[in-house]
């Protein structure tokens, strides 16, 4: 009945890729940390998404507060008011994050980590050490929130049936009417996005056709640009920058500020981007941000300026900051 | 007066077209340069863990091409080659076991279609109608034709222990997105995909190697699938308790909603597929689904269900792929309040939006399988609207 396909997965193998912790413990490696621990390494590693408070930037998720919320009319679901289980907050933090850094927290800095989310949501004391023996312990606010999938026997009932066909209701009005919150985007024309066109546009002859994208290719040319090479190349080393900063046309403040001129610009100067105070400062007494001076930040974000809030470890390659730089410079001038 | 594109020789009638091999692989024509996906980028907060749309008011038929079948990516989509490509079973399981991709290709293959449709299809709309164009209300939807090992095959080759009741599986991207099964569904049409469409799987739906959960929410169908662990229990992961449980309004949520019920939209007219040929014979045409087995009717209204009448069903109806409904009028130019409500082969009728409010309030954020209304102008014009 077997193939005898595949081999027998070795222990260490399981031991690197099975790393899931359950609701029971079951999975948990030996560690501990403690909540002023876990706040120092949250500060570091998670703020710059959720906040020092772990109370969320911008629409990246909120981790603490929003008790008894859940029946409101926007409930706010966090790990002290949603989630069942603390084996999922060590699961997830361990294997899943930080964002674009993920499987770089160790065991003890994701117990330190849970710790902190622990006491942030009201659940433990500033004194809290937790480990792999206290682990289950720990019984989350709503665990007792949840139950299996009922509709079988709340709708499917209701839902079931001779379907009406005619006379079915008295009088059928337009209650509500997308257009008025506007919030769909739209093609040039003020159309919803991707409205397909007119394949007999006979009455329409006079309709312009639209304009081609021919700027590229002056851009293309210009003079004494970046090369394109060192561009392109700089383009894949964005990536890892793209989660929290946002450079050319349009681009907006996100966790990070946008990008868009930021060569020979003073530092912490971009409108309505909130600073860390060491940077503002920085700024302030004349940083500005030349080549030479972004060489040296991105090679080592904390020792260059210290204290800022730019959750990066830095860029090893010289090669790697010479193309994102030249990719800065191309992207957003 | 004559038509000069039939009176006068066109150049296409005249000189060469291209070549063969101006395009080894081929892309659509440029006048089709609208059938893209789209994203609505105040949903989500960076575009790597973000959500696109399917533009399915575009297409037709019942296969979703590929190229523009909708992504969802927790982390990004990444580049994993076949010879890099490991799937590891362990867990309670006789003998935990490594496969290559080539072993993959070894085991005994099947062909299924199968609708993926993300849990939050609809979503938007739990508090009213929000987006304009069934692309972005109801295009987290996809259909293609796989092909792919069983999982069953899979973990009878490692032999399933007595004491495993629940299968995860977990992708090796960086989110490494991992959702839990119970054993009876792996063991019963849960595929190890590697084709779709006749083609390897794209980047960005999984290469090389994905799972495909017949009826079930897209979440669970995971991408470049690294790990299959069989346990005892449910992992209750990042994705099946903060994420993908359904909030009611007690308070309480439900968990482990995989079923995706029953649903239609009409695809055309639509806000994004207006009417533009003015009145007289109209081709009325949607999709309709069910995550519980076949599509058996599916009826359409023009007035915002008060009259309901049965539309074509065409080809054969899959068990949990979509099936193509179409009805033909005689349009008379006059305002229509388009409706279709599918009914599944259980005898499920696909209920209105405000049927699910009563039972789940508006913060469910999942699951949203009410019935879609779209308001024909007179001037052919379409608009995302609610009735009551």
């Amino acid at each position: 009945e077997k193939l005898g396909l595949g081999r027998p997965a070795l222990p260490a193998e399981i031991a690197a890729w099975d790393v899931a912790v359950l609701p029971d413990g079951t999975g948990l490696p030996e560690g501990s940390g403690d909540v002023a621990t876990g706040d120092e390494v949250f500060a570091e590693k998670c703020a710059t998404c959720h906040g020092d408070f772990a109370e969320g930037i911008d629409n990246w998720p909120v981790l603490a507060g929003g008790e008894g919320s859940l029946k409101d009319r926007r409930p706010v679901k966090t790990i002290g008011s949603y989630w069942p289980h603390l084996s999922t907050v060590w699961d997830y933090i361990h294997r899943s994050m930080p964002f674009g850094a993920a499987q770089t927290v160790t065991p003890d800095e994701a117990y330190a980590i849970t710790a902190f989310l622990l006491y942030s949501n009201g659940i433990v004391e500033d004194d809290f050490v937790l480990s792999k023996e206290n682990f289950t312990s720990i019984t989350m606010p709503n665990a007792d929130g949840f139950y299996p999938d009922d509709r079988a026997e709340s709708e499917y009932a209701t839902f079931s049936g001779e379907a009406c066909m005619t006379d079915c209701a008295a009088e059928v009005k337009v209650t509500k009417r997308a257009v008025t919150l506007n919030v769909t985007p739209t093609d040039p024309d003020g159309r919803p996005a991707g409205t397909l066109p007119n394949p007999d546009p006979v009455v329409e002859a006079a309709v312009a056709e639209p304009a081609a994208p021919e700027t590229t290719a002056e851009t293309t040319t210009a003079a004494a640009g970046p090369d394109p090479a060192l561009v392109e190349a700089g383009a894949k080393v964005f990536k890892k920058c793209a989660a929290c900063h946002k450079v050319g046309e349009g681009a907006k403040n996100a966790t990070g500020p946008m990008l868009n001129g930021i060569l020979g610009r003073a530092a912490g100067t971009v409108e309505g981007f909130k600073y860390s105070k060491a940077m503002a400062d920085a700024g302030a007494a004349g940083l500005v941000w030349s080549d030479e001076n972004l060489h040296a930040y991105l090679s080592d974000p904390k020792g260059f300026v210290k204290r800022n809030k730019m959750s990066f470890a830095g860029l090893k390659s010289k090669d790697d900051i010479d193309a994102v730089i030249a990719y800065l410079e191309s992207a957003g001038g | 007066t004559p038509d000069p594109l039939i009176t006068e020789v066109q150049d296409w009638a005249s000189s060469f077209g291209d070549p063969v091999d101006a395009t080894p692989y081929g892309m659509p024509i440029r006048f089709e340069s609208q059938v893209v996906r789209r994203n609505v980028e105040w949903l989500t907060e960076s575009p790597v863990s973000s959500i696109n749309f399917t533009p399915i008011h575009a297409l037709e038929g019942t296969i979703t091409p590929q190229g523009c079948a909708f992504e969802r990516h927790h982390s990004g989509a990444i580049e994993l080659s076949k010879p890099d490509y490991r799937l590891m079973i362990d867990g309670l399981v006789e003998t935990p076991l490594v496969f290559t991709y080539e072993d993959l290709t070894r085991f005994p293959r099947e062909t299924r279609t199968a609708f993926c449709e993300c849990a939050a299809n609809g979503g938007m709309e739990w508090g009213g109608a929000q987006l304009e164009g069934c692309q972005f209300t109801q295009g987290m939807i996809h259909n293609m034709e796989y092909v792919g090992v069983p999982l069953r095959l899979l973990l009878e080759e490692a032999g399933v222990k007595p004491e495993g009741k629940w299968v995860y599986a977990e992708g090796a991207d960086a989110s490494s997105n991992g959702r839990s099964m119970p054993l009876e569904k792996a063991m019963d049409d849960v595929l190890v995909a590697f084709y779709a469409n006749g083609e390897a799987l794209r980047k960005e739906h999984g290469y090389p190697v994905r799972l495909v959960v017949p009826g079930f929410e897209g979440n669970m169908w995971v991408k470049w699938l690294r790990r299959i662990g069989v346990y005892d229990q449910a992992v209750e992961s990042r994705e099946e308790t903060s994420k993908y449980t359904d909030l009611m309004p007690d308070g309480r949520a439900r968990k482990w909603t995989w079923v995706m019920d029953a649903k239609s939209v009409i695809t055309s007219p639509s806000p994004q597929a207006p009417i533009y040929h003015g009145k007289g014979p109209l081709v009325i045409t949607g999709l309709a689904w069910s995550g519980h087995g076949k599509v058996t009717r599916v009826d359409v209204s023009l007035d915002g269900g008060k009259n309901w009448q049965e539309a074509e069903l065409t080809g054969e109806a899959q068990s949990k792929a979509l099936t193509r409904f179409r009805l033909n009028i005689d349009w008379d130019g006059s305002e229509l309040l388009l409706q279709s409500r599918a009914v599944d082969e259980t005898g499920y009728v696909q209920p209105t939006k405000d049927a699910l409010r009563a039972i789940r309030g508006t913060n469910s954020v999942y699951h949203n399988n009410g019935i879609q209304t779209w308001w024909v102008h007179e001037n052919g014009e379409v608009e995302n609207v609610e009735v009551a």
